[in-house]
């Protein structure tokens, strides 16, 4: 299989132009791909359509940055601390700019991209009955069922440009070793027309076929993969490292008004080089603290026959 | 034993967790009503979180956040979110707890954008898994902080729905058991309508009917919320150490 493995910055480059469609933070609170976040904010990305479920600060920082025109998604704030405030400063004031919101559940989103990924226009549901989330979504359309006649609801589907996930390790073919909560990863990667995976440390193709039933990402449907350790930070990679909520609470004070975020985005992204330079910001003793503290390893599965 | 208003509604809500019942867990308090539940009436009780995860043991220390390493340590299961999901859909989960910014007299729930008086629009997170537990869990516990601006009449956006006409069909089996307030327990009529079942210890009827957006019907039964055991401190307090959550 062809090689993919490339630098984040030529895996944004080349696979994020201007424009796209791109799912980010599939795994919900941990493993988002900040590092690769902070590399499309840098080169300047424009006219974005972000894709998630949830997202905790991650699109806050990047629709701060200018980079988005459009958010699809189920919840957009801080999870620890509520608001984020570049997202309420866009939609109530249209700071930087104005942006489009299309508000989903976190149930409908997870169906939109799973629709995609089973190469159909639509799946059926249950769920945003009586919700203004429905009555005002593009997406969401009742529907008569068939065979029973029930009103049901339809939810469009959704397939990302590029989807970019986090992954424990994977090898250089992009064959991706995730585990913990998966959230709508599955989903998202299969829906998505390109994919990025971000490793916390890219492995020899023989690790990841020695577990296939974690290689969530099979590297056919990939296409860069780039070894960034430390890139979910300060969101959690199980086996890796912890959350930093510090720093979450941090963002939350002090990004309240525009000019405080201008100059936390200098100190924190567009004055570093790198995933490197960040993590020198944030200083070796930070990044030791939230080392994992307590191994919990899983016992081997026998694959043999 | 003295204790803060978010402990009472974090004991609270952990009574309404029955034992052996599935339980969509959400965000925030929630996260420690499941913990003091299993810890004390609850063991058998299995949580679901939307981020793919379930668990039948208790965390072993505060969550932040339901993908926080401690919640996939020991885990029962680590799935998707479409199989989390899908066990609310099916009608496996008997109860899901959510949180608000609006509640109103049926329970409707707004986490979506909310207008002052001025008519400036105040854009809010948004449903997150809020509508699909409020939909789907058979029953669903809000909880809320009890101002009157919080407890209008009707809500300006139906993030999650509670009681009305689209209660029908796979609907039906579902709705609003309780909003847990930092007042008060509403719980509500078979007309779906909400009444006070409960204020809590420092306040008095008058007081949460001052401070709520409607007149709202008063149980004949209405008495003072039960403050939390002994048992239920030990347990919030075990867990939430510094009081991010409780203080």
């Amino acid at each position: 299989m062809k090689e993919k493995l490339c630098t984040l910055r030529e895996a944004v480059a080349r696979f994020v132009p201007d424009g796209a469609s791109v799912a980010l933070g599939v795994q919900l609170e941990s493993m988002i791909p900040f590092a690769a976040g902070h590399e499309i904010i840098r080169q300047g990305m424009r006219s974005l359509t972000l894709v998630g479920p949830i997202s905790d600060i991650l699109f806050d920082q990047m629709i701060g940055a200018g980079c988005v025109q459009r958010v699809i998604a189920a919840w957009v704030g801080n999870v620890m601390m509520g608001s984020a405030y570049n997202f309420r400063r866009a939609v109530e004031d249209g700071v930087p700019h104005a942006l489009d919101v299309v508000d989903h559940t976190n149930f409908t989103l997870a169906l939109a991209l799973h629709a995609a990924a089973l190469g159909v226009p639509f799946l059926p549901t249950y769920t945003a009955g009586g919700s203004s989330v429905a009555a005002r979504s593009p997406d969401i359309a009742e529907l008569q069922a068939p065979f029973t006649g029930e009103k049901m609801r339809a939810v469009r589907a959704i397939s990302p440009d590029v989807t970019i996930v986090q992954a424990q390790r994977a090898d250089p073919s992009g064959n991706a070793h995730v585990w913990g909560n998966l959230g709508v990863l599955p989903d998202a990667v299969h829906a998505a027309k390109r994919v990025i995976v971000v490793a916390e440390e890219i492995v020899a193709p023989k690790v990841i076929a020695s577990d296939p039933n974690r290689t969530v990402i099979p590297g056919f449907l990939v296409s860069a993969v780039a070894e960034v350790p430390f890139g979910a930070h300060p969101s959690p990679v199980q086996g890796y490292y912890n959350r930093d909520n510090e720093y979450y609470g941090e963002y939350h004070r002090t990004t309240r008004t525009r000019p405080e975020f201008e100059a936390w985005l200098e100190d924190w992204i567009i004055g570093v080089k790198d995933r490197k330079g960040y993590l020198g910001r944030l200083g070796q003793a930070r990044v030791d603290s939230l080392k994992v503290r307590k191994h919990a390893w899983s016992v081997r599965a026998d694959f043999g026959s | 034993m003295r204790y803060t208003p978010a402990e009472l509604m974090v004991a609270a809500a952990a009574r309404e967790i029955r034992d052996g019942e599935v339980v969509f867990v959400g965000m925030r308090l929630p996260l420690i009503a499941f913990v003091v539940a299993k810890n004390t009436h609850a063991p058998s009780a299995v949580g679901v979180f939307e981020n793919g995860v379930l668990r039948d043991t208790p965390a072993r220390e505060l969550l932040f956040t339901m993908s926080d390493g401690p919640n996939i340590t020991g885990a029962l299961s680590c799935l998707s979110m479409l199989e989390c999901m899908a066990l609310l859909q099916r009608g496996r989960v008997s109860l899901g707890f959510l949180g608000a910014a609006e509640v109103d007299r049926h329970g409707n729930l707004n986490s979506t954008e909310v207008r002052d008086a001025a008519g400036k629009t105040t854009r809010l997170p948004g449903s997150g898994g809020a509508c699909d537990i409020a939909a789907l869990a058979k029953r669903f516990v809000a909880l809320l902080d009890h101002q009157k601006f919080r407890l209008p009449e009707k809500v300006h956006c139906v993030t999650s729905p509670g009681f009305g006409p689209w209660r029908s069909g796979r609907l039906a089996q579902g709705g609003p058991a309780a909003v847990i307030t930092t007042k008060a327990v509403l719980r509500f009529s078979p007309a779906g309508e909400a009444y006070l079942h409960s204020h809590h210890p420092g306040t008095s009827i008058a007081e949460v009917l001052a401070n709520t957006g409607w007149p709202l019907q008063v149980s004949p039964e209405a008495r003072e919320t039960p403050p939390p055991t002994r048992q239920e401190l030990r347990a919030i307090r075990a867990y939430d150490r510094q009081g991010f959550w409780t203080r």
